[in-house]
């Protein structure tokens, strides 16, 4: 796993899911003005049981199972945030986020500025994203860029427990409001989480990360596809090549200094998605890199993505999804030019 | 309240132009002439003294309105959302509100504002586009105008559902909101969810609705075929229609509904009958979309004049009040007019600013380049 902390005294093993779920614990302890609020997500624990057990011990004023209604949770959440609250909202799949984008985009990002500083909307909007579950339609999608080209938000993802324990309690700890995605198909990977330190010492919320170091290529990813980059890393040693893997882990803004460093020293850059190239977070991070390094490349920056198609169905899904092998085919690619 | 509605239409057919339009079934407390009658859920107690202010609040926001509205047509304001015709409704329902309620206000309620003590000039600089509005909705309890229509009902909601955390229902000086929005806003989902989160979660918030008759051009039938406060029924709390041209009425109804809020007993929707005497903007056309006997029928129903009627029916005001209050309403006008036109223009930095409260790598980058950019035309006007 790619946590830099030292697994001394206070690690613990922990799956995505429970990283998740015990740093929610924390946030709630820490600060009762934190709230949850999303469907199912009482005695359910919601549908990947993220929220499991907390109903039990903070309540039903804390713990708020909602009227299936998108735009009512993101749009309730402001009203409790101007209220001195700090909501967060759980969004069951990320198909289903699309009836609350208006709350999210004209409301949740705009107040701060059209109050000019007067109000801060500290929510936090949690939503599972990615395939590779085998679901049915609207229940694998990747909708960060929509998000990410809204000015107003912040948007972040995370890639392991770790990462995932203390991300959660420092965008609920944010003044700014933070568009959390989770990678659900990684809900179940485990990883050492050290929970005796505070998040205040972990790494900036929102500052990219080199996850695997190398010399030959720049590998970006985040979310689902890190762990996939980290797999062709370890396949490319084989044959020996050097991968650097870079997780990008804010989406919103982006933290390109790492990634200027790398491309500096390898001259190689491949960014790895699930979400469909055209207009992507590749393109973005393309031209930036093509600005800052453009003397240090010494092939164009590479993009391996989902199909801009909508996601198929999951029969199709492992030919849809960017995989170890399409990686590395990408990585030969670069190399060949 | 639910009896002797006009029945809903049964043809989706236009509606008979040009003639009066049936009078519904609402409550009233002051006719059109001026005359008091009597209702037996509603009643009001006013002092002489607090008559003549609402007469006052009535003259006064119309003043500022239609200064307003010059100040935009002289090239001052970009735009101007007039409430003209919809005075006794934002006076009634204002001043209806309590020290600690909140308000939560279309891009509409300068009636509402002026009531709370809000100094007028305050949303100005989100028409003359100087910035959005910039004010603190909390400090002022009086929202930030909102735009997209019916999206502030569901912030009341949220925000009533805060009150309830805090314990501040249940007593007389529980806290109240109040969400503002119009009849074309009935139709959007934002409204319906919020009429359903505040009532499953027994919010202590009240649905003002404006029905002034028109959604820019479209009618109220194309956005309901059922009386509006009726739809409440269904959500499982109480609706009621209000004369929303008659101050007293709509004062009446809008404290209880607040009061009942604030005791615990959850939501009212309120519908308050009205028109909107002049276009939706400045940039719209009414004469495209409705006839001037319309308009005509519903002068007649004017809601400064039947105030101004009981005032001299009973006796409690004289031709000096009323020049009075006329050259105190213009003195305001003209300092509104003065402080409109000594709005200094925004700083191009502003464009940058309050993004975030934590601040932006991104923003601050490219707040550096637009600034260096200017730096560039140095000595030019750029």
């Amino acid at each position: 796993m790619a946590a830099t902390t030292p697994t001394a005294a206070g690690a613990e093993t922990l799956t995505l899911g429970k990283a998740i779920n015990t740093g929610l614990r924390r946030a709630m302890e820490r600060d009762d003005k934190v709230i949850l609020m999303g469907e199912d997500i009482g005695k359910l624990g919601g549908v990947f049981r993220i929220t499991d057990g907390l109903q039990k011990d903070f309540g039903e004023e804390r713990v708020i199972d909602t009227p299936l209604a998108e735009a009512g949770i993101v749009g309730t959440a402001i009203g409790l945030a101007l209220r001195g609250y700090r909501p967060v909202c759980e969004i069951q799949f990320d198909g289903f986020v699309y009836p609350a984008y208006d709350q999210i985009v004209c409301q949740v990002a705009k107040m701060r500025y059209r109050s000019r500083g007067n109000v801060a909307l500290p929510i936090v909007i949690r939503i599972p994203f990615g395939g590779g579950i085998g679901a049915v339609e609207h229940h694998s999608e990747s909708p960060e860029v929509y998000f990410a080209h809204t000015a107003g938000l912040k948007v972040v993802a995370c890639s392991n427990p770790e990462d995932a324990y203390f991300m959660i309690q420092q965008a609920i700890a944010s003044d700014d409001p933070i568009i959390f995605f989770e990678p659900k198909r990684r809900y179940w990977e485990k990883g050492a989480v050290n929970t005796s330190l505070g998040f205040e010492s972990a790494t900036p919320l929102l500052s990219s990360r080199v996850v695997r170091p190398g010399t030959d290529a720049t590998i970006v990813a985040y979310g689902p596809m890190v762990k996939t980059c980290l797999d062709a890393a370890t396949a490319a040693a084989e044959e020996g090549r050097s991968l650097e893997v870079i997780d990008l882990r804010s989406l919103s803004p982006l933290d390109m200094g790492p990634i200027f460093d790398s491309v500096k020293r390898t001259g190689h850059m491949v960014v790895v998605h699930e979400a469909p190239g055209n207009a992507g977070l590749g393109a973005e991070l393309a031209a930036r890199v093509t600005e800052e390094c453009f003397y240090s490349l010494e092939a164009p920056v590479l993009r391996v993505t989902g199909y801009d198609t909508p996601y198929p169905a999951s029969r199709l899904e492992e030919e849809y999804l960017p995989d170890l092998d399409r990686v590395l085919d990408a990585v030969d690619r670069s190399f060949g030019w | 309240m639910t009896k002797g509605d006009i029945a809903p239409r049964k043809s989706g057919g236009s509606r008979s132009r040009g003639g009066t339009p049936p009078e519904p079934e609402y409550v009233q407390l002051l006719t059109p002439d001026g005359e008091r009658v009597s209702h037996p859920d509603y009643s009001v107690d006013f002092s002489a003294e607090e008559l003549r202010g609402l007469y006052r609040d009535l003259v006064t926001v119309r003043k500022l309105d239609t200064e307003a509205t010059a100040l935009q047509r002289q090239g001052e304001l970009g735009i101007w959302a007039s409430l003209l015709g919809q005075e006794a409704a934002q006076v009634g329902a204002g001043r209806a509100m309590r020290t600690q309620d909140m308000a939560f206000p279309t891009y509409r309620e300068h009636g509402v504002l002026y009531c709370r003590g809000i100094d007028p000039i305050m949303p100005l600089s989100l028409f003359r586009g100087v910035d959005q509005g910039g004010w603190d909705p909390v400090a002022n309890k009086f929202n930030l105008y909102t735009i997209v229509i019916g999206a502030q009902t569901l912030h009341a909601t949220g925000y009533a559902m805060g009150v309830t955390k805090d314990g501040k229902v249940g007593t007389e000086d529980g806290e109240a909101v109040i969400a503002f929005f119009g009849d074309g806003a009935t139709s959007q989902g934002d409204v319906n969810e919020s009429f359903i989160w505040s009532s499953v979660f027994h919010a202590p918030v009240v649905f003002f609705c404006q029905n002034n008759q028109y959604a820019i051009s479209e009618p109220l039938e194309r956005q309901t075929r059922i009386p509006l406060y009726q739809r409440a029924a269904g959500f499982g709390f109480p609706g009621l229609r209000v004369d929303g041209n008659d101050v007293l009425a709509v004062y009446a109804v809008t404290r209880a509904a607040l009061d009942n809020a604030r005791m615990g007993q959850g939501p009212t929707l309120i519908e308050a009958y009205t028109y909107r005497m002049g276009a939706h903007t400045t940039s719209d056309d009414p004469t495209r979309y409705r006839v001037s006997s319309e308009v005509e029928a519903w002068q007649a129903k004017d809601p400064i004049k039947r105030v101004r009627a009981l005032l001299e029916r009973e006796n409690v005001a004289d031709e000096d009040f009323f020049k009075a209050v006329d050259e105190d309403a213009r003195t305001e006008a003209v300092s509104l007019r003065e402080r409109v036109l000594n709005m200094p223009d925004p700083r191009g930095e502003q464009i940058f600013e309050h993004v975030y409260a934590e601040g932006s790598p991104l923003v601050d980058m490219q707040r550096k380049q637009f600034e260096a950019y200017a730096a560039s035309f140095e000595g030019g006007s750029h």
